[in-house]
């Protein structure tokens, strides 16, 4: 896809520099602004990055099972929302979307530490 | 001083931004501008005030008609391509509520993007993409035929009943047509100007393809204020209730 110039400046000024390079597989903690009233606080949310959307308004998709429960939660790379994202570990994954751990749970939903 | 209404522009694309909340908003870039004042239409001589603007871009001379080229002569303005014509604030009213003393526009003056700092909303106007000869389903959103058992799709059924009236109604819905028409879209949030860029960021859509013109004014009509309703002073109405209750408490 052909973007015009313009919109590659633009574009190119929202992009965050901050957020560390993910993969899918990651275990990782993101710590989430949320807005109480005029109050602001941090919440983390763990979980494996089951898969990753490229591009200029990116996004990653992070899984957890919360009290039995698979919570999915996608985040935009660029998000405003996002004060950090930590890395915790990475598994060793053969595919670029992580779908098929929708489908385990327990033990089987483990992943391979990489090398 | 006085200000001109609107400005010349070009649709860049879409793209999302992230408003105050987090939330993401789609959002229409143009470029707006740097248009230049190329006539002034003055009540006096044409019954109207107006000024004719142009849209400064890389236009050779020599593509320009003749006569264009003289009227650009006149006043030793930059060729340019696309020309409309857009209001002035009325002078009075707003020099006076400001304070200023009444500079008129006049002819070679810029127009930036930056008439926009104080607005909240535009119109935004241009021509839709041309679909062509478009049937019913796409053009007036018809339901269609079911998809299978021998049924043609995509038809229309019945246009009118028989003998009486022996003649179908005006503005019977048909397939004809499409797209490539003179379309505004009024009030449209401003997400972001960029001056240095002269770049305006709008929420939703805009009529036309990509690098297609349009022409950008303050906005008509602008939504009014709502006031009094629920999440325009307060931003949780339980958070409230509760600060409520303990104020009360410390009474």
């Amino acid at each position: 896809m052909s973007i015009s110039p313009i919109m590659d400046k633009v574009l190119a000024k929202l992009q965050r520099t901050d957020i560390p390079v993910l993969t899918p597989g990651d275990n990782v903690r993101v710590h989430v602004k949320i807005k109480e009233g005029d109050k602001e606080r941090l919440q983390a949310f763990e979980g494996t990055v089951i898969a990753i959307n490229n591009g200029p308004q990116g996004t990653f998709t992070v899984r957890k099972v919360s009290f039995g429960h698979g919570v999915e939660r996608i985040f935009p790379r660029n998000s405003k929302v996002l004060d950090k994202v930590e890395v915790l570990r990475s598994g060793k994954v053969r595919r670029a979307k992580l779908f098929y751990l929708r489908d385990l749970k327990g033990k089987a939903a483990r992943l391979r530490e990489a090398e | 001083m006085a200000s001109v209404n609107g400005i010349l522009g070009k649709k860049v694309g879409m793209t999302q931004l992230f408003d105050d909340r987090g939330d993401v908003r789609p959002v229409t870039v143009l470029q707006a501008g740097p248009c230049v004042i190329t006539q002034k239409k003055s009540a006096a001589k044409d019954g109207y005030d107006a000024v004719q603007i142009g849209l400064v871009e890389f236009v050779k001379g020599k593509n320009v008609s003749k006569p264009m080229q003289g009227h650009f002569a006149k006043h030793n303005l930059p060729p340019v391509k696309f020309m409309k014509e857009v209001s002035i604030i009325s002078e009075t009213a707003k020099s006076a509520a400001e304070g200023h003393e009444d500079v008129a526009v006049k002819v070679g003056d810029k127009v930036l993007v930056d008439i926009f700092q104080d607005e909240r909303f535009v119109d935004v106007s241009g021509t839709s993409k041309g679909r062509g000869f478009a049937g019913v389903v796409r053009r007036h959103h018809f339901q269609g035929g079911p998809a299978a058992h021998g049924h043609m799709f995509q038809v229309q059924g019945s246009i009118g009943a028989s003998s009486f009236p022996s003649r179908v109604f005006p503005n019977q819905r048909m397939s004809g047509h499409m797209g490539d028409a003179a379309v505004t879209v009024r009030n449209l949030k401003i997400r972001g100007i960029d001056v240095e860029e002269n770049l305006l960021f709008v929420e939703g859509a805009v009529p036309g393809h990509k690098g297609a013109y349009v022409v950008i004014t303050r906005a008509k009509q602008p939504p009014r204020e709502r006031r009094g309703f629920a999440g325009s002073t307060t931003i949780d109405p339980l958070k409230a209730a509760k600060k409520a209750a303990a104020g009360k408490a410390k009474k």
